[in-house]
């Protein structure tokens, strides 16, 4: 891009001109540009991240108010000698979100893969959006939409008890395997368009002189198209795992007692009980549980280039 | 690219060696068998079908004013009494005003750091770069409790403008990704061509740059007003006695739904459906008159 210009300008004839002021506008410039989008980020992301830190180290109850004592026995005490099992609920969340990072993944590859390489160029646009038309619903209509379709008394479950697949007992709604679907349902988007970017990337010569060099079918895509999109898939397993391990939505409108997640634990303890320092030590541990879950992820799937999601 | 070109231009009279005659239609790999259409189009049906229940039931002509499984016959009793539904029609406004400022301010705000972070190098550069990115990927459950945090130690009570500051936060990233899509799709030459016409910076930022990234810059804000709406998680931390229409979905989610909410569901998504067709119907035509 920068060639580009350079040699526009020179093209012009005008190139000794103009360089040198942009040369001594190099750092105002930007830094003028940059400072308010920096700061209002920085106070209203990155300092309250902190502070919740801060507050989880503070100690004192609802009615009495709290002080800031250092207070790290905190995270002890949730996880160590718990009231409440909080390490279920946070084991139970990341396989909820685990295993709905994988449900994306293997419905959202072919249905990325195929607008990639299997339609007209004219028509990439229309099945790209189609995929997101559901995002003209309000997301917990959505959930709750498929709460009634869910239940025991919907559709989907007469209709299964009718044709006699499933006993008089059989439920869905209430149940771990639907608060999964849920969570793979709301964040399918956020795995297919990440992968169909990096497929789109891809130079389709290269199946074919993978297909010339005798690949077969599942080879070529194998050695060549997985490896290639391996970008996207990483792009979209942050985005979904992240989503579906914090989420408490779908826990709580398709889930049932024994669903709870660290989610609906977090906003219980603020909102409900206000414990609030117990609520910023849960979801501190979330977020370091998580960071580094996702850091061994990118050393194993060895992308290290984080910008480049962006 | 030209190395890769000789191969492909003696592939033809490779069907005469017999080993490429086992697979005849090799250029057409885009048409080989049903799976993957049957796969996207059953998927599309799928996240379909809440939104069809959504539609359906809005007319239902249920004999309470909460959502009920049996089909009573068709009524538009429910759109005709929209706004009967104590606080729904308020949380509705709520939600509204609230997307579109910080839709606004956000784009206000993100242009001028997408441009920044696309067209400069400067310290700190891969810190805000980092930033942006995490505030895109925190959870939202983390970034609401710790905005909640956050207000509760600065005495700043909660409300209407404790989830504007939190909406307009996580609607920065993405009009940054956005907008820098965008700027990196738009050459320089242009602007430079201003320059050496006379122009000031801020006069040929103003009458060349900003008129190449409106259509970027209405993406961005749309996109901001499309994750202020529908956020749910976040707001539920910082809305204190304030309402938003997914605040309010969900409370009654829980207590019953009155069959307003899905008439305000589907108006909506009907209102979307359009700006996106027109949207798209706007494109192919600024696309043939270019090309």
């Amino acid at each position: 891009m920068s060639a580009v210009g350079t040699a526009g300008t020179a093209g012009l004839g005008a190139g000794p001109g103009p360089a040198p002021v942009r040369h001594g506008r190099r750092l105002r410039v930007p830094f003028l540009l940059a400072v308010v989008g920096t700061a209002y980020l920085a106070v209203f992301f990155v300092i309250p991240l902190v502070s919740g830190l801060i507050v989880s180290l503070m100690s004192g109850n609802p009615d009495d108010g709290y002080t800031f004592t250092w207070n790290w026995g905190i995270y002890g005490s949730l996880f160590i000698d718990p009231q409440v099992p909080y390490l279920t609920f946070l084991g139970r969340s990341l396989w909820y979100g685990a295993a709905a990072t994988v449900v994306t993944i293997i419905v959202g590859y072919p249905v990325a893969y195929f607008i990639a390489f299997r339609v007209s160029p004219r028509w990439k646009n229309p099945l790209l959006m189609l995929v997101f038309v559901s995002f003209l619903v309000s997301f917990v209509i959505r959930t709750d939409m498929w709460a009634f379709v869910l239940a025991s008394q919907g559709p989907v479950v007469t209709a299964l008890q009718a044709i006699g697949l499933a006993g008089k007992d059989f439920h869905i709604l209430g149940t771990g395997g639907a608060v999964i679907f849920g969570d793979a349902y709301n964040d399918l988007a956020f795995m297919v368009l990440p992968i169909y970017a990096a497929l789109e990337r891809i130079d389709p010569r290269l199946g074919e002189a993978a297909n010339d060099l005798y690949a077969g079918k599942v080879r070529a895509f194998w050695h060549t198209t997985l490896p290639l999109s391996r970008s996207g898939i990483f792009a979209g397993v942050l985005l979904v795992f992240i989503d579906s391990v914090g989420d408490p939505v779908n826990s709580a409108l398709l889930g049932g007692t024994n669903t709870y997640t660290i989610g609906q634990a977090i906003q219980d303890a603020y909102s409900g009980n206000q414990q609030y320092n117990v609520a910023a030590a849960l979801s501190t541990v979330l977020m370091v549980v998580l960071g580094i879950i996702l850091f061994i992820y990118a050393r194993v799937s060895g992308t290290d280039d984080l910008e480049d999601l962006v | 690219m030209t190395a890769v070109a000789p191969p492909r231009a003696t592939a033809p009279a490779a069907p005469a060696t017999g080993t490429a005659a086992r697979r005849p239609g090799r250029h057409g790999v885009n048409r080989r068998g049903p799976w993957l259409a049957i796969v996207y189009w059953v998927t599309i049906a799928i996240t379909l079908v809440p939104i069809v229940y959504m539609i359906v039931y809005s007319f239902n002509d249920a004999p309470t004013n909460r959502l009920s499984f049996a089909w009573n016959g068709f009524t538009t009793y429910w759109y005709a009494n929209l706004v009967n539904v104590s606080g729904l029609g308020q949380a509705f406004v709520t939600s509204v005003v609230i997307a579109f400022l910080a839709a606004i301010i956000s784009v206000a705000i993100g242009l001028p750091l997408a441009l920044a972070l696309e067209r400069y190098r400067f310290p700190g550069r891969g810190a805000v770069n980092a930033v942006v990115f995490a505030d895109i990927a925190a959870p939202s459950i983390v970034v609401g409790s710790a905005s909640l945090s956050f207000f509760l130690s600065v005495g700043l009570g909660t409300g209407f403008l404790t989830i504007l500051l939190t909406h307009v936060a996580f609607d920065v990233a993405y009009v940054v990704v956005v907008l820098r899509a965008r700027i990196a799709g738009t050459s320089r030459a242009l602007e430079e061509a201003a320059g050496d016409l006379g122009a000031t910076p801020l006069q040929a930022f103003r009458l060349v740059t900003l008129p190449l990234l409106a259509p970027g810059m209405l993406a961005a804000g749309l996109l901001a007003l499309a994750m202020s709406i529908d956020d749910y998680v976040i707001t539920s931390f910082v809305a204190g006695p304030s309402v938003t229409f997914p605040l309010f979905v969900y409370g009654a989610a829980k207590a019953g739904m009155p069959p307003q909410v899905l008439c305000f569901g589907t108006l909506v998504f009907a209102v979307g459906l359009l700006v996106a067709l027109l949207n798209g119907a706007l494109n192919r035509r600024l696309a043939r008159t270019r090309g």
